[in-house]
This record gives C-alpha cells, sequence and structure tokens, in this order.
C-alpha cells in the first residue's frame, strides 16, 4: 500500500515480474494490469507495450480491458487517488460537502488531476462501507468515517507526500458491526469442523444434504443451490477439463457489506464451504473474484488461505486424503458491478471485458474456460459449511417454508445503529427497523437499487423469496428525504455500470440519466413520465442481462409510491424543452468560479 | 432429422442446433437484425432480433429453436420496441443519412425504413469521434459505429488478424484498432479482408469508391431490407 517509485526496476521490470507471478498467463490480465498499475499508478503505454510483448495477445484485448473497468488508468492520476463513495447514503452523510472541500483544499477539480501531478479526485460507486461513511478509497484502500477534520488530515498527508503505509492506521480501520447474530455470525465451528463432517459423507450423500436444506442462493436471484451444483457433477468433462467452484464477493450492489465482514472476521466458514462443494460436485479448482474496493482484505486472506494449506484443510490431500485435491486463487475485480454477474464475472476471471455471455450454455456446463463451474455468493458458501456440520434438516426448519434459514442484512441509512442484522427468513421489516433503531421511516430500499422500495405501509411485509427476496441492503430513508434523489443517484449509479454491451441498456440508462437530471432541474413534464414508463419496458423486454432488466425499478417504484417528490419538480404539465439559458450559463460560472445570484438569470432548485 | 416451431402462425422446420434465426432466414422469413451475418458467430448485441418465445421476449440470433416453440416477431408490441431500439442507435452516434456516402447500402437506415421510423422520440447525444483517414485504401468514420462488433469478428475469425476490438464501457464504449498509434495504416487491414466487408453502417469505408453507384441506385433503394438477403456488402 505505498505511493511507489518504479525505480529502480523500470516499468519494464515491473511488467516483467508481475507477468512472471501470474505465470505469463492471459486469462490472469485484469491481475496483471492491477498489479502492473500497483507499483507504476498507472498504465503507462510501455508497460501495454511489455505486457503485449510478454503475453502475445492482440494490443486490443489489453487495451479493452484496460478501458473497461474503473480502477485502471491509461493516463497518469497522481500518486495519490482518491474516489469518495457516492451512494446515496454516503450523500446523506455529507460526502458532497467532504468532496468539495477535499477539492478546494487540494487545488484539484472534480475528476481531473492537479496541476502538480500529485493527486486526483473523483467519485465512485458504493464502495460496501454504508454501515461507517462516508467513505473513499485512496489508491484503492477503504478510509472510513470521513469528517471535516479527517478530510483536512488528509489534505495534510498527501500535501506532505506521506506514503500510505505511514498514515494513520485509523484511517484504514473497517469495523464489523455485527448488530445481531444468529447461525451464521453466531457459529462456534473451528476449522476443518466442515470438511470433517463433509468427508464422512460420499459426495453424492454431501450433494444429497445441500439438496434437503432447501439452501438458495444469497446473491439475489435465489437459485437453488442444491440443483445447481447437481447440475455441474452431473456435466460431462472434455479431456483435460476439471469442475470449478467460484465464489461471488464482487458485493457491488450499494448498500450491500455483508460479505466483507464474512471474509474479514469468516474467512475459514466461506473458504470452508467453497471445499465442500468442492467435494460434492467434484470440483479441483476454485477462485474467490473479490470486489476491487475490498483490496484491504486481499493480503489477510491470501493468508488464510496459506495457513490452511499448511493445515491440510486446501490444496493437495486435503484431511490427508489422496486424490482429494483443491485450491482456491483470488481474483481481485478493478471497480465494475457487472463482474457480480455470473457470467461477467467468469469473463474478467479470464481476464477479459466483464460482458455477460450469451446462455444458453449455463455456467454449470459451460463456464470458466468453457469447464463446468459454479459461481455462488459468499454467504452462501458459509451457508453449506454449516449444513455440513448440522445436516439439511436442521438448516431446512429454520426460516420459512420456501426460504430456508437465516439472511444477513446490511442495515444502513437513518437509524442508529447501522451494520449486520441476522435473521432467520420471514422477519417483518417492521422488525428490523425498529432493532436499527429507526425512527419516522419513510422508506426501506430493499436489495439495492435493483432491488424493491418499501413504503410505511408496506413495513408488516417479510424478508424472504415469497414476499420481499434481497441480495442483503437494508436502506433506510426518514421523513426528510427526498425519495426523487434518491431514484436520481441509483439511475446514475446504473447508467455509470452498464457494461455497454447491448443497446438498450447502453443507451437507454444514458437516456434515463438525462430524463431524471432534467426533472432535476426543474425542466420536466408529465409527458416524461410516460417516456420514462415505455423506457422501463423496452429494458425489461430487450436487455441481455439483470443490470438493463432492473435499472428503471428505482424510478418506476418512487413514481408509484412517492409520486409528490416527482410532482414538485415539474414545472409545466406537459412538454418541457430541455434547454434552459441559465443552465447554458453553467459552464461559463464554473470557468469563473462565480456562484453569486448575479451569475445566473433566476434561482434554481436547490441541489440534494 | 427435422423438426418444426411456429413463427407468426407459420410453421419453420429447423434442424438440431440451428437458431431461430438461422431457421427463419432459411425459411425466407426475415427478422429484423444488424449485429448478426449468418457466416459468423452470433454476437446478440443488437436486441434488434428480439421475439417472443411462448411469450417471453430473447434474442432469436442467440436462442435455439425448439421443436413446437411458438414465436412472434412480426407484432406492433415488439416492432415498435424495435424501431425505439433503432433510434437509441441513431441517437448515440452522429448519423446525417444525407451526406453519408452509404446512405442507400446502409443496414441501420434500411431497418429504420422497413419498422416504419418515423418521429423522433429521445435527444441526439453528438458525441465527439474521430475520424481515421491515416490507410491507403479505407476511411474508418467512428461517428456511425454501432458496436455490432461484426468487423471485430470477422478480422479474427476469418481474416485471422485481430485488427479490431472494443473498448471502453456503458455509454463510452468504442472500437478501436489494433496498433500502438491507435491508426489503421499501422495495422496489417488490407481493402480486401473480410472485415472490410462486414460493417452495417457507414464506418468502414473504401476510399475512392464513395458514390460510384449513384444514390437511388443502391441496394436498399431498390428493394427493402427484408427483401434483400445478406451477402457481403461488395456483392451489393
Ligand atoms: C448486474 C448483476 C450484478 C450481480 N452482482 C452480484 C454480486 O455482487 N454478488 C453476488 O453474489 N451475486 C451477484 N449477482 C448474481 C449472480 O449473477 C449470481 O446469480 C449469483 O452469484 C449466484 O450465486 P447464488 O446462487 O449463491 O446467489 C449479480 C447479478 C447481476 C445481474
Ligand atoms: S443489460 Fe446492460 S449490463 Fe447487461 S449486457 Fe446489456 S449493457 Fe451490459
Ligand atoms: S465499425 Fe461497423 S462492423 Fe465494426 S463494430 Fe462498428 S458498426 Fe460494427
Ligand atoms: S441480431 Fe440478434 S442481437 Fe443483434
Amino acid at each position: 500500500m505505498n505511493t511507489n517509485s518504479i525505480q529502480p526496476e523500470g516499468i519494464t521490470g515491473v511488467v516483467d515480474r508481475v507477468v512472471a507471478r501470474w505465470r505469463h498467463d492471459p486469462t490472469c490480465m485484469v491481475q496483471i494490469l492491477r498489479e502492473v498499475q500497483e507499483t507504476c499508478d498507472w498504465l503507462p503505454p510501455e508497460a501495454i507495450d511489455r505486457t503485449q510483448e510478454l503475453l502475445g495477445v492482440p494490443r486490443t484485448s489489453i487495451e479493452g480491458v484496460a478501458h473497461f473497468y474503473s480502477f485502471f488508468y491509461t493516463q497518469p492520476r497522481g500518486l495519490y487517488r482518491i474516489l469518495v463513495s457516492d451512494n446515496i447514503t454516503d450523500r446523506m452523510l455529507g460526502n458532497m460537502a467532504l468532496l468539495d472541500r477535499l477539492c478546494q483544499s487540494l487545488w484539484v477539480e472534480p475528476g481531473k488531476v492537479s496541476e502538480d501531478g500529485l493527486v486526483s479526485v473523483d467519485t465512485t460507486s458504493d464502495t460496501g462501507m454504508g454501515d461507517q461513511g462516508p467513505a473513499l478509497l485512496v489508491n484503492n484502500y477503504a478510509v472510513t468515517r470521513l469528517s471535516e477534520a479527517r478530510v483536512d488530515e488528509i489534505v495534510d498527508l498527501v500535501r506532505g507526500k506521506v506514503p500510505l503505509a505511514q498514515w494513520p492506521a485509523d484511517y484504514f480501520k473497517v469495523e464489523d458491526n455485527v448488530r445481531r447474530a444468529d447461525i451464521m455470525l453466531g457459529h462456534a465451528l473451528k476449522p476443518g469442523d466442515a470438511l470433517r463432517a463433509a468427508w464422512g459423507r460420499a459426495p453424492a450423500a454431501m450433494l444429497e444434504e445441500i439438496k434437503r436444506s432447501n439452501l438458495r442462493g444469497r446473491g439475489g436471484a435465489g437459485f437453488t443451490t442444491g440443483l445447481k451444483w447437481e447440475a455441474c457433477r452431473n456435466a460431462p468433462l472434455k479431456a483435460g477439463q476439471q469442475r470449478i467452484v467460484v465464489c461471488n464477493a464482487d458485493e457491488g450492489e450499494p448498500g450491500t457489506f455483508k460479505d466483507r465482514v464474512l471474509l474479514a472476521s469468516h474467512a475459514d466458514l466461506v473458504f470452508e464451504g467453497m471445499t465442500v462443494a468442492a467435494y460434492a460436485v467434484g470440483a479441483t479448482r476454485g477462485f474467490l473474484y473479490l470486489r476491487g474496493e475490498y483490496r484491504h482484505l486481499l493480503d489477510s486472506l491470501n493468508g488464510v488461505l496459506e495457513r490452511r494449506r499448511q493445515e491440510g484443510l486446501l490444496g493437495k490431500g486435503i484431511l490427508g486424503v489422496p486424490g482429494a485435491d483443491f485450491d482456491i486463487e483470488i481474483h481481485l475485480g478493478a471497480g465494475a458491478y457487472i463482474c457480480g454477474e455470473e457470467s461477467a464475472l467468469i469473463e474478467s476471471l479470464e481476464g477479459k471485458r466483464g460482458t455477460p455471455r450469451n446462455r444458453p450454455p449455463f455456467p454449470v456446463t459451460n463456464g470458466y474456460q468453457d469447464q463446468p463451474t459454479i459461481v455462488n455468493n459468499v454467504e452462501t458458501f458459509a451457508a453449506a459449511a454449516l449444513i455440513a456440520v448440522h445436516g439439511g434438516d436442521w438448516y431446512a426448519s429454520i426460516g420459512t417454508k420456501q426460504s430456508a434459514g437465516t439472511k444477513i442484512l446490511s442495515v444502513s441509512g437513518d437509524c442508529e445503529r447501522p451494520g449486520l442484522y441476522e435473521y432467520p427468513f420471514g422477519v417483518t421489516v417492521r422488525q428490523v427497523l425498529e432493532d436499527c433503531g429507526a425512527r419516522d421511516t419513510q422508506a426501506v430500499q430493499v436489495s439495492g437499487p435493483s432491488g424493491v422500495c418499501v413504503g410505511a405501509g408496506e413495513f408488516d411485509r417479510r424478508i424472504g423469496f415469497e414476499d420481499i427476496p434481497t441480495a442483503g441492503a437494508f436502506m433506510v430513508f426518514d421523513q426528510s428525504r427526498d425519495m426523487f434523489e434518491v431514484a436520481r443517484n441509483f439511475v446514475h449509479f446504473f447508467q455509470h455500470e452498464s457494461c455497454g454491451f447491448c443497446t438498450p441498456c447502453r443507451v437507454g440508462t444514458s437516456l434515463l440519466k438525462n430524463m431524471m437530471d432534467k426533472l432535476h432541474k426543474g425542466l420536466g413534464s408529465r409527458f416524461d413520465f410516460a417516456e420514462i414508463e415505455q423506457l422501463n419496458q423496452l429494458l425489461k423486454a430487450t436487455s441481455h442481462c439483470g443490470l438493463g432488466h432492473t435499472a428503471c425499478n428505482p424510478v418506476l417504484d418512487t413514481v408509484a409510491k412517492f409520486r409528490p417528490a416527482y410532482d414538485q419538480r415539474l414545472r409545466r404539465q406537459d412538454f418541457m424543452p430541455a434547454f434552459d439559458l441559465d443552465m447554458a450559463l453553467a459552464e461559463a460560472r464554473q470557468m469563473t468560479g462565480r456562484q453569486d445570484s448575479g451569475a445566473h438569470f433566476k434561482t434554481e432548485f436547490g441541489e440534494g | 432429422m427435422s423438426d418444426t416451431f411456429t413463427l407468426d402462425g407459420k410453421t419453420i422446420s429447423f434442424t438440431e442446433g440451428q437458431t431461430i434465426m438461422q431457421a427463419a432466414t432459411d425459411a425466407g422469413v426475415y427478422i429484423p437484425h444488424l449485429c448478426y451475418l449468418p457466416e459468423l458467430k452470433p454476437h446478440g448485441s443488437c436486441k434488434l432480433c428480439t421475439v417472443k418465445i411462448n411469450g417471453r421476449e430473447t434474442s432469436s440470433c442467440t436462442m435455439r429453436a425448439a421443436a413446437g416453440m411458438v414465436v412472434e416477431s412480426d407484432t406492433e408490441e415488439i416492432n415498435s420496441q424495435r424501431r425505439a431500439l433503432i433510434h437509441m442507435l441513431f441517437v448515440e452516434g452522429n448519423h446525417l443519412c444525407p451526406t453519408c456516402e452509404v446512405s442507400g447500402n446502409c443496414k441501420l437506415q434500411a431497418t429504420a425504413y422497413h419498422l416504419g421510423f418515423m418521429s423522433p422520440q429521445f435527444d441526439h447525444f453528438f458525441p465527439i469521434r474521430r475520424v481515421d483517414a491515416s490507410h491507403p485504401d479505407i476511411w474508418l468514420d467512428f461517428n456511425r459505429c454501432i458496436l455490432c462488433s461484426l468487423c471485430v469478428q470477422a478480422s479474427r475469425d476469418v481474416d485471422g488478424k485481430n485488427v479490431f476490438g472494443l473498448s471502453g464501457r456503458g455509454i463510452k464504449s468504442r472500437l478501436i484498432v489494433n496498433s500502438k498509434s491507435g491508426k489503421l495504416a499501422d495495422t496489417d487491414m488490407a481493402v480486401t479482408d473480410k472485415a472490410a466487408q462486414v460493417c452495417p453502417v457507414g464506418v468502414i469505408l473504401k476510399k475512392r469508391t464513395a458514390f460510384k453507384t449513384p444514390i437511388g441506385e443502391r441496394t436498399y433503394d431498390k428493394k427493402p431490407i427484408s427483401e434483400v438477403p445478406d451477402t457481403p456488402a461488395k456483392e451489393r
């Protein structure tokens, strides 16, 4: 964690070292570029030249990757690259004022590099610190609990060119904030317990146990885990192929941070679950795909893997059984929400741009390098480890009929005690609100921007696949919040994260963003609602993947439930042109640094 | 062995492994499409070929046909979605048909006509995109690129060259060229390459041929796109 100097290796030396470390393997392209950038601070053309020479791949396949992921830079971005988390919950905690303060003190414009080339400041999608925001990333390391004082200190450290390693450790402290623990967060298993329990059965019997548990995926879609594993186990292998287990730790859905805690404090349970899966499906290779925002976890996770190898819980001959081979490699993402989608994740693992594949075929038969692959969420694997020990019937007896077991909710927003709450499925929204100390609640966004917005009249609804399914996010908004701005923030998120592969989502999310910005500026009309409704139909019907399918959800939900928030932004009843004389002067105001009333034609609606 | 499904009520036979698009094309039924060419692997990105199978929308160029499927394509609902998609492609780039040298040979324009696309609905983005005139025989006008990826595939899979690739993300996605300079002149592209024949719009243009065929006598001036089988541009 350093603002490094590339001396004495030189750029070529850095690339040679990194490429060798990744076995000269082009499928590790994302990891190679990431590590080169960690040393060089960006990806200079010479680094791309050298990578191309060493790997012998077309230059387009390196540049295509470098330009796909938000965290890769092909232009210098400074020794300190600061990205302020910009989820709605960060906004509610005043991240924009802190961003302004940072930029003004450092003499840098948002999105740009300072003139001396020292520092750049920009925003980024939610960094997974919703319980301890506002947050930022500096050279991909998370800094939490920002305040004016902390921002001022950061400014001094940057100006003094103090290496990141010497910044106060307290900045980088990430709390678990476990508020309610149940069978998972409160488990008492020791490393190896779940493996010994699994190995005590035949692999097919282990699979049976998972099926009997009724475990469903925790990544959002809720697919039955036993069926997925069975399909992978039964998929034929071609010569030289093996089965693959992938743990999806991309955790990109804004407002979600439970996988972060599972990996920080229960990594053994997660790796154990992956190993149980490998045993059940007959897999020999595993990956953990960790979002780039969780760079701070990488070294300790690699440490856990190494310890497990030494303890005979991973690698060759697990538990001393000859032929029981399974190992796990960690790949880090680089700022792309779409890489949480399982087929895009696999593309990224293969060193490519993260665009979702055409399906069928599905990963269970044709996944990583065309081999049978299961992709499961972190929490799903942790549950599998519990099931290995306690059995499927025990697990199925917890929760509700169609939603067995517990669910960890990541609670953030307007409440006294943000953090993790683990409940048996079936808990009401009201109960969660009570437990987290929420008052005057106007709405809860369950499962993030692609989930549902639950209004006050619906708080007796229950968390579970029967009623409100969730990947875990639970963002609370009290009566003082403007639900239009919540939706607008989410729309900006989808626009930023659309991978651009398919027409409807690539263009549609931009159109939607423009419409929401137009409404925000008070230039909207009723006509725009009809347009949004039409866009929604189109995106649902024709998008290539889930991102496009759900991109209009936040707007439709809030239009339906919080119409006054929209109505107050309508100036006229019908068509309003998008051109506004005062807006047209915005650029001139920015250039001259003027914001006084004389620089405006009339008062705009307030921001926020 | 041959099975059948229905497409807008018409019985279509197919062989094992064929997509709906392939079977429909063999049967002489047109489904609008831009990123599909029979000789290349389906890309599945433009979504113009969206059909409803048993009530659910799917891309017909990538979906394998199965016996008994009930497929709808030429319905007002689907065609209006296609018109919106066409419009999206128009507004995200810079398409000035009256001044474009492929006007009349352009699949985007011809598909728009076929679908009866008329009134503009969305505001234009007016992106700033480059033109690359470095190559002795070929122009690249990126203003019109619809990111269909056909040139990428043709160069890689047919020419064995990898001259093109996709870069960027989201609305900033763009086509790039495989050279350090980013210029086409510094690649091994030849005007005879398959990649020079497949562009459905007017990005990859052969120099000195611009108005050989006068406007009014071009492929889609004479026949609607639904009646013109997919053939490489040079044979049109
Ligand atoms: C746009 C998009 C983003 C996704 N992000 C994640 C993610 O961050 N983590 C995750 O586990 N699943 C994510 N998913 C769901 C995965 O595609 C996949 O269904 C899941 O990893 C399967 O694991 P499970 O069955 O254990 O839930 C995402 C899906 C989409 C469409
Ligand atoms: S829906 Fe959006 S994210 Fe998904 S493939 Fe299409 S452009 Fe990419
Ligand atoms: S240049 Fe033409 S063929 Fe290539 S991606 Fe763009 S539109 Fe498609
Ligand atoms: S032709 Fe099927 S998606 Fe483009």
